[in-house]
Order: structure tokens, then sequence, then C-alpha cells
């Protein structure tokens, strides 16, 4: 038999493995539930009937076809105020604690609070849902190579496994600093502090805007960041409060 | 003792290429082999769903879904480790269908 786990409800179909059109309409039937965000398992073991977890789906429930059946169970998912699959893409940064040393570069770099420090000061992911699609710049930073997001398009951030030479690309991308000229809080600190004595006597809007996407532009091509990331970003200001907290967090995480 | 098979449907992103999906998924189906097929092996992690550990309770596990390292820190993200459970990961990023359900189903067979 075949059963579909939709969180708290089983369904369970009948497991012969078919021919010709049954088996086709037994295969539609799994991909179209898995697409959907249900789960399907096999079993050999047939629960005798329905009950509140369980729900035995017979051959009639998907000889037309899957369209009914998930009719069905969408309303049943619907009722019980349980998430439609696929709501949100799962991206998010996966940690290979066997190369992460702990660092706490990512949780310096993040803007969007997705990492936090555990009670025995390790690093973790917190906050997977605050991540931004498509967006894998915490591991471009990570000097170890440790961070992984496993639908990525290209390796070792999708989890392929890491090679020496992946850590010196890496290593030449990740540097920040070299990038923005310097340690990135201090010219934060620097900027602030030549803007306001700037704008205090020449206010420059048009220039300061241009200033940041250039920035912007160079940070995007480095850590393939999608244009829609940036255009989220928080404010300067945000920025430099959230960058404080963040480092604040990480040194007293490191005991620095 | 049977291993128990866990098959991830990557179900919301296309980096896994859909012919290996369909086939893996077939020949499970006509090998008439138990099995447990989820749609996001992600999704589950990042919800820390409680289905990850009785998956990887008990008997050794097979499991066709992407790269071994990010499946396993998969699990560990959700507080299941599957180090110690003789976990074969096989991969559908790069390996051909053929070769998947090989390495899924060959006490089945």
């Amino acid at each position: 038999m075949t059963s579909v786990d939709v969180a708290a409800t089983r369904v369970v179909i009948e497991a012969t493995r078919g021919e010709g059109t049954d088996r086709q309409r037994r295969f539609d039937v799994m991909r179209a539930l898995l697409e959907k965000g249900y789960a399907v398992s096999a079993s050999r073991t047939v629960p005798a009937a329905d009950d509140d977890r369980v729900r035995v789906l017979r051959h009639a429930d998907y000889a037309n076809g899957p369209s009914a059946l998930l009719a069905t169970l969408d309303r049943a998912r619907e009722q019980g105020g349980r998430p439609q699959g696929g709501a949100w893409k799962p991206w998010f940064p996966v940690i290979d604690y066997q190369r992460c040393t702990n660092c706490m570069q990512c949780l310096s770099f993040c803007l969007f609070d997705v990492y936090g420090v555990s009670a025995d000061k390790t690093i973790e992911v917190r906050n997977q849902s605050n991540c931004k699609t498509d967006c894998p710049a915490c591991s471009r930073v990570c000097p170890e190579v440790a961070i992984m997001f496993p639908k990525y398009r290209h390796g070792p951030i999708n989890g392929e496994e890491v090679h020496a030479d992946d850590i010196r690309r890496e290593a030449m991308r990740v540097d920040i600093s070299a990038l923005l000229g310097g340690d990135i809080y201090a010219a934060l600190r620097d900027r602030s502090a030549k803007a306001t004595s700037r704008f205090s006597k020449e206010r420059d809007d048009a220039r300061a805007l241009k200033e940041r996407q250039t920035c912007l532009v160079a940070l995007q091509k480095a850590l393939d960041v999608p244009a829609e990331v940036l255009a989220s970003l928080p404010t300067s200001d945000e920025i430099r409060a959230r960058a404080a907290a963040a480092m604040a967090r990480a040194r007293e995480a490191t005991g620095e | 003792m049977a291993a128990r098979i866990l098959y991830c449907h990557c179900a919301y992103a296309r980096v896994v290429p859909p012919e290996t999906k369909d086939a893996v998924l077939d020949g499970l189906a006509c090998a008439e082999a138990e099995f447990e097929a989820v749609p996001d092996l992600c999704e589950m992690a990042a919800r820390k769903d409680p289905r990850l550990a009785e998956l990887a309770a008990g008997e050794p596990l097979r499991i066709a879904a992407c790269y071994p390292r990010a499946v396993k820190w998969l699990f560990a993200s959700a507080g299941v480790n599957i180090e110690g459970k003789a976990a074969v990961i096989l991969n559908m990023r790069t390996e051909p269908a053929e070769r998947v359900l090989e390495g899924l189903l060959h006490d089945e067979r």
C-alpha cells in the first residue's frame, strides 16, 4: 500500500505495482501529491480503516487522475489551518559544523537576523524564513566554506565536497574588507563620520546615492546577491545599528 | 535488516533533473518496495519536522536526494543525527537514475 502524509493526516492507498494505465495513474498521483507538498509513503501493511490520522486511499480515488483527490486533500489542509505546500521556497543556510570554526562572520554579515548564538555560544541558524531567497552572500563570506544552500546552483555552496581550490577561490571573493577598502565596520564608521562632516558643509544626496549604488553593484557581483535583496536592504542607519548589535553578540559569544 | 528508503522530490526548486526524479520515483513504485517519499527535505528540516527523526530511526537508511554533505547537515539542523545509522545518500543531482535505483534497491532485487 501507499500512504500519504498530510501533516496530522496520513492517506493510504492500495499498493500494487499496477500495469499499463493503472501503473501510469499511480505514478501520476504520487508525483502530483509530492508536487503539492504531501508526503507519500509506500508500505506493505494497510490500515484496516480511516481514522483521524490515517485516510485509506482506494483505487477509485485516483482512477480518474489526481485532480479530485488533490482538491479533497487541499480542502482538508485548509480547514486544518496547515500551510499550502510551496508557499515558501525553503531557502536558508545549512551549517557544516565539521568545517565551521564559530568565527561569527556570518552572524556579523547577515543583515536579516538569520543567525543567532546558542546557549553554548555556538553559531546557529535561528530564523530560516528571514533568509532572502536565492541569496548566498553569507556563504561567500564564510572563510571555511562551511555554509551551504542546498538549492544553490554551484558547488561547494550547494553541498558538494569542499576542495582546497574552493577554499582559495572563496577566500578571494570573501575578502569584503578588500572590496570595501578595509575593515567593513571601521569603513562604515569612517564613512559615517566623513558623511556627517561633509554633509554639514555640502549636503549632496545625489552623490551619496551614487556612491551607495556603486558599492552595491560591487557587492552584488562579488557575492551573487539577487537585485531584490539589495532592494530590500535596510537604510544606512539601520545597517549600522544592526551591524553594531551583531558585532556585540559575536564578540560576546567568542569572548573577545 | 532491510533498509528504509527515503526519496526527496525537491519539489520547490529546479536543481534536480526532473527526468531523474521521475525515473527514480517510478522505479521505486514498480519495484513494490516500501519507501517514504517527501516533497522537500529542506522544508522539513526548516520546520524541524518530527517525522525526520521517525524516518531516521531504526533500520539503516538509504536516501535519494542531493549532495550527501548537504543532506547530512540538513538532518542535523533539525536535530537528527544520521551519521551513526549507516546512511547511504544517493545524489540525484549528479547520478543517473539507474545508479540511484541500484543503490536504493539492491537488497530488494
